[in-house]
């Protein structure tokens, strides 16, 4: 049989790098062998074995972060053709070529795609996004949720902490102290939970002090964004409303 | 900024709604019998007004402070936000944009009409007899037409808008649904206010309004 010399589909990359945390980044373009089911991740993993930039030049190899492939770590947002979400679930047969990689920069970006979001973790522990239950004797068992409840509570446990509506919000910026719309959504799980509404006013106070849910413009991306559709809007006007409550019940109590 | 911003913040949002989206209705509603009645109607509308008593305290509480605070604050607001448009063309993100360059040309807008009338009148150059003349000259200045109309489209827009965010913000609606049905109703707000807007504007460029305007120059003359 005759060999017949077809040229090896390639897909273009065009990669923003930035070597360190305080370095200008800059952009890199890379082909790509075409093969079928791919996604960003596994065309990231090719310039790792592989680090030769389009033009034929060697480079480093691209650095990201990435872990559970399959959408329920957060570990792998970036911004792909301009919009934030994971590169896991970003299938090349899906995206519009070149394909433009960035790091989400509303993050410190550490190396090229990897970012510190540091920030959402901190923004947690600020709003207390757990249930206290610890202590030196059984507490036994809690108080039974509503099957009703439970179920659009656990639509909110869905987040990841992946940062992609903060990348989305316009009102998370260096200029403003805004916490971003994830823990303002986990602040509504926990103040479902029969056990964790025991501590609601406490969450509700953290976000009623600067940098809180104020903060919000409701220009609502983050709920067209979340990859994993939580309703966080929704949300957020729930806790405006359990915020107001609380203010008015402040100062008419005490 | 100091203090805490969640009060400030809510401070600000209150006060777009009361007293000033109140004022808001009131101003338009008080223009368009300009349109309804003529030099005489509108006359008798702002003596209505101004014949309230306690006025300068009225004007003071209700009008100056507010709209000092809520126009700088709201300057300071604007400037921390992020118009990210381009990459999010979402029509919630574009109000988003539009509630902040609306209100900028708002607040800007508020300024110079303060300074045609009421500083005016502060001055003592102007009296309210004359109101309806001196927006007769106003408006048959085809610059300043353009630019009252688009003082008054962004004024209406960031009312109209700034009442949906409003509702939000208080945690009045909640839901999708909700806050769908609620920006139908604000749009509607929109439609019937600058409506009542362009059509007491129209009525300031008619003749009717000429004839107090030249008996203004007279009384100029004679003065």
């Amino acid at each position: 049989m005759a060999e017949t010399a077809t040229a090896q589909r390639t897909v273009r990359f065009i990669i923003t790098r930035q070597d360190k945390p305080d370095a200008a980044p800059y952009t890199e373009e890379f082909d790509i062998p075409y093969r079928s089911n791919m996604n960003v991740i596994s065309a990231l993993m090719e310039i790792q074995r592989n680090p030769v930039k389009a033009d034929g030049t060697k480079t480093t190899p691209v650095v990201w972060e990435s872990n559970c492939l399959e959408e329920v770590c957060g570990a792998c947002s970036m911004v792909i053709n301009g919009k934030p979400r994971q590169a896991c679930s970003a299938l090349i047969d899906k995206l519009e070529q070149p394909i433009r990689i960035a790091p989400m920069s509303t993050f410190p970006v550490v190396r090229d795609l990897v970012i510190n979001r540091e920030r959402m973790f901190q923004a947690l522990k600020r709003v207390k996004a757990w249930i206290p239950i610890d202590g030196t004797y059984d507490l036994g068992p809690g108080p039974r949720m509503a099957e009703t409840k439970r179920q659009w509570a656990y639509e909110l446990s869905k987040c990841m902490t992946c940062g992609v509506c903060l990348e989305a919000c316009p009102n998370v910026n260096d200029r403003s102290s805004f916490i971003g719309p994830a823990p303002i959504s986990q602040v509504r799980l926990f103040n479902a939970h029969p056990t964790g509404e025991m501590n609601a006013d406490e969450r509700l106070d953290a976000l009623m002090e600067d940098g809180g849910i104020e903060g919000c413009g409701n220009s609502q991306n983050c709920v067209r964004s979340c990859p994993k559709g939580i309703p966080l809007t929704t949300s957020i006007a729930a806790i405006n409303r359990d915020t107001t409550k609380r203010l008015f019940r402040k100062w008419l109590t005490n | 900024m100091s203090g805490n911003s969640y009060y400030s913040r809510k401070l600000h949002s209150l006060l777009g709604v009361i007293p000033l989206g109140l004022f808001f209705i009131e101003h338009a509603l008080t223009n368009y019998s300009a349109f309804e009645g003529g030099p005489e109607k509108f006359q008798k509308s702002v003596h209505g007004l101004h014949d309230l008593p306690l006025i300068f305290f009225l004007e003071l509480i209700l009008i100056w402070l507010p709209i000092l605070y809520h126009g700088v604050y709201g300057l300071y607001l604007a400037f921390t936000s992020n118009l990210n448009t381009s990459r999010f063309s979402y029509g919630r993100n574009w109000a988003f944009a539009f509630q902040r360059i609306s209100g900028v040309i708002t607040f800007i807008f508020v300024i110079w009409h303060l300074w045609q009338i009421r500083v005016q009148v502060a001055l003592g150059q102007l009296t309210i007899d004359e109101f309806g003349a001196k927006m007769h000259e106003i408006m048959n200045n085809p610059a300043f037409f353009v630019l009252y109309l688009i003082g008054v489209l962004a004024a209406t827009f960031h009312f109209s808008n700034g009442l949906w965010a409003f509702l939000v913000s208080w945690g009045i609606t909640v839901g999708p649904r909700a806050q769908r049905v609620s920006s139908r109703v604000c749009m509607v707000i929109f439609v019937i206010m600058a409506v009542l807007f362009i059509l007491s504007m129209a009525a300031f460029r008619g003749d009717d309004f000429a004839s107090a305007s030249a008996a203004l120059g007279t009384l100029r003359q004679l003065s």
